[in-house]
């Protein structure tokens, strides 16, 4: 039998203490400043989990019941703190079902730091029971990746790995840990990780390329700003609202910078892409100076790239240099963390009032709340839409929940129109289109902001991907609120069967369990709506309750997103209907 | 869509297991096939170098350098068209020794290529020629009517024309990280 040697009872480490490579590890997230982390033990990784149950008040470490769960909570505890999400799985399956999440994780820049174990050194290649190469199989979706063999690595590869998550732009980054190197002991040695010379997180800004943006900016009669998650990532809220505050900037959002800046400040003109807002898409096309911070060009936010902003000038201010000029030509790159960008362009803009050409936002917002909002909002028909639904949380949470969703049309609906009155509060799978992203990634905000307000926004497809962590809910006791916007429908490949498939549903009508004796497994308080007098009472319940609470809204069957630029489409041919 | 032209890739690492690996699954995502790919030792010690030679457009093999030098451990990243570099290959050629007697031109083949031959045993000959793919093709031409028993071509290499050296690069480099 294999058993660790432990150190008993636990002394504080001094610079030369021998330990297991297993409690290095635990040492080493400690040192790093690790408090909570989320996983899934098995064969390979029990030395590390036999450490932790002697850190107990250290570390609160979340049992999942899947790993793709435990990867989803720490992503969502990611994007709600900012800190470094940290998950644990054994190797073989365990380390494959991270692997979904890390590649969400690395699409939409999230920090995380996933630990695997690996079967003992001398059995690697052979096909040993629960082997699977997961430093090859995660390579193409991590930012850095290492295997441990030898106890000794152990902390400086731990050390790097937090380096390399947090700085510059954002990633997931995994280090595979083999069995014996788990047990072999060390004299144990913690050294934050400094820099290395083939990594530049943040390059020196170039103060002539800033000279040329402000100066782009203060000759612009149309001039838009297309802002995303690099506003949150690099902290350049406040900043950023005193720049377009001063320059007089129009500015619509990525759904990753959603959140970034207040949903009712006069130059929010809205969501872009797809199912964003009708102004900023339209005027996309005719502005004549488009401000790119923090965001990548996307194509569900540019649609066809050869008809995307020809007449602009484009200033793109990316961390990232190998995102200049991947898709979108740019006239002046600024390099650099966005907050610094914006402190240095801040100080070289002009005062501007664009009045006229904010006003053509509104004029063309003042058209999709005619044709489209109020629709949605007050619809004629009996059944209930999943806007009204949102428009309920809206007018009870006033701006200040957590709105975390899924993936599909009940998503679109809420970045639509959610409100937000703080930053990080919009946690969505924007670049992988994650589906089963959302309940974990809730729990994970919710145990990273105990005190917000965290909602869920699934639709009854997603929620079944992952609906095996109502038990991790259940068993931490965090108390999240869950909406089930059910159409019982496969809702956005639906509505694209509808739109561009003659209406042929293949293998999208779901028959589903009753959620409600579902949530009663889990002893969860639930209720299920089916009417519009029900609604604002039972969201008000909901939110009223204090504990999780699942509120399922029945929604009519064959809705679709509007407005919508289809496949293919320039922007500004955006549709209203 | 630009127009395909032949560039040579030289990426400068850190001496590290699967780098190489993490490097090419960028040509594997956008579907491009590597005509050859060679790691080497570089001039400084620790510093390996790949050369890697693809047919690609201009604005495509300048995206895929770019995300080549964006991953952790990759130092620098460069591309060039053959006008900007010094590039050689070498071919090595396996022939039935009796060709070379019985005859033919085999011999005044290898002379006029600039070949050399490398070892004459009773039953086989090897020759090599080292220059351009096109040099070692057209040897291949010549000697394929006397029975080429096996060929084997090396992946490009090549040296850059602009005397920046690498110790420059790097010298910038730690500047650039000071900073941080």
């Amino acid at each position: 039998m294999e058993t660790l040697l432990k150190s008993n009872p636990l002394e504080k480490l001094n610079s030369t203490s021998v330990v297991s490579g297993a409690r290095a590890v635990v040492e080493t997230l400690i040192a790093e400043g690790v408090d909570l982390m989320f996983g899934y033990p098995g064969g390979a990784i029990m030395p590390v989990y036999d450490a932790l149950y002697d850190y107990q008040s250290e570390i609160n470490h979340v049992l999942t019941r899947h790993e793709q769960g435990a990867i989803h909570a720490a992503q969502g505890y990611a994007r709600a703190t900012g800190n470094v999400g940290v998950c644990l799985a054994t190797s073989g399956p365990g380390a494959t079902n991270l692997i979904t999440g890390i590649a969400d994780a690395q699409i939409d820049s999230t920090p995380i730091v996933c630990i695997t174990g690996q079967v003992a050194s001398a059995l690697l290649g052979t096909d040993a029971f629960q082997e699977t190469d997961v430093v090859g199989i995660s390579m193409p979706v991590t930012k850095w990746n290492f295997q441990v063999t030898k106890a000794a690595e152990i902390p400086r590869a731990i050390a790097k790995a937090f380096y390399i998550a947090k700085s510059g732009r954002p990633g997931p980054v995994l280090i595979d840990i083999t069995k014996d190197a788990q047990f072999e002991t060390f004299e144990f040695h913690y050294k934050p990780f400094k820099s290395m010379r083939s990594y530049v997180p943040i390059y020196k800004l170039n103060l002539n390329r800033i000279e040329e943006a402000a100066n782009l900016i203060n000759s612009a009669k149309k001039p838009l700003v297309v802002f995303g998650q690099g506003v949150i990532l690099s902290e350049a809220e406040e900043v950023f609202k005193t720049f377009i505050e001063k320059a007089g900037l129009p500015s619509a959002w990525t759904i990753l910078g959603l959140s970034a800046l207040e949903s009712d400040h006069h130059l929010n003109v809205g969501m872009l892409g797809m199912h964003g807002n009708y102004a900023p898409n339209k005027l996309t096309n005719e502005c004549d100076l488009l401000i790119a911070i923090g965001m990548r060009f996307d194509d569900r936010v540019t649609g066809n790239l050869d008809l995307y902003a020809k007449q602009a000038q484009v200033i793109h201010i990316e961390i990232d240099p190998s995102e200049i000029g991947k898709n979108v030509p740019t006239d002046v790159a600024v390099l650099g963390d966005a907050k610094q960008v914006l402190h240095e362009l801040l100080l070289r803009v002009e005062k501007r009032n664009h009045q006229d050409w904010l006003k053509e936002f509104r004029r063309l917002e003042k058209l999709e709340v005619e044709t489209v909002i109020n629709k949605e909002f007050y619809p004629t028909t009996e059944t209930l839409t999943m806007a009204e639904v949102i428009h309920g949380i809206n007018q009870k949470s006033e701006g200040k929940a957590i709105i975390v969703s899924d993936v599909g049309q009940h998503q679109m609906i809420a970045c639509r129109y959610s409100k937000f009155s703080e930053s990080r509060s919009n946690i969505t799978s924007g670049g992988l289109g994650t589906m089963g992203f959302c309940l974990p990634a809730a729990l994970g905000a919710k145990l990273g902001q105990p005190n917000r307000e965290v909602i869920a926004v699934i639709g009854d497809g997603g929620f079944q991907m992952t609906i095996q962590e109502l038990g991790t809910i259940f068993q931490t006791g965090a108390n999240i609120k869950i909406v089930i916007l059910n159409n019982e429908f496969l809702g956005m490949v639906r509505q694209w069967q509808e739109l561009f498939f003659d209406k042929r549903y293949a293998s999208t009508q779901l028959v589903n369990p009753d959620f409600q004796t579902i949530a009663k497994g889990y002893h969860l308080k639930s209720k299920k709506i089916q009417t519009r007098d029900e609604l604002a009472n039972g969201v008000e319940e909901m939110l009223n309750h204090d504990g999780s609470y699942l509120l399922e809204v029945m929604v009519g069957k064959e809705n679709n997103v509007f407005p919508m630029i289809p496949t293919g489409a320039a922007v500004s041919d955006i549709r209203l209907k | 869509m630009m127009e395909k032209r032949r560039y040579t890739i030289s990426v400068f690492t850190e001496d590290r297991v699967g780098l190489l690996n993490r490097v090419t699954i960028i040509f594997t995502r956008r579907k491009i096939n590597i005509d050859s790919i060679t790691a080497s030792v570089s001039e400084i010690k620790g510093v390996h170098r790949y050369t890697i030679v693809v047919q690609e457009s201009k604005e495509l093999v300048k995206k895929v350098t770019a995300q080549i030098e964006k991953q952790v451990e990759v130092l620098k990243a460069f591309f060039h068209e053959d006008q900007e570099i010094i590039h050689q290959e070498i071919g090595l050629y396996k022939l039935p020794t009796q060709s070379l007697f019985l005859g033919g031109k085999a011999e005044e083949i290898v002379r006029e290529h600039h070949a050399r031959i490398l070892s004459i045993e009773s039953d086989f000959t090897v020759v090599e020629k080292t220059g351009h793919p096109c040099e070692t093709t057209a040897l291949f031409n010549a000697l394929s009517p006397y029975g080429i028993l096996e060929f084997v071509r090396s992946g490009s290499v090549a040296i850059t024309k602009p005397m920046k050296t690498l110790a420059k690069y790097l010298e910038e480099l730690e500047k650039e990280i000071e900073l941080n």
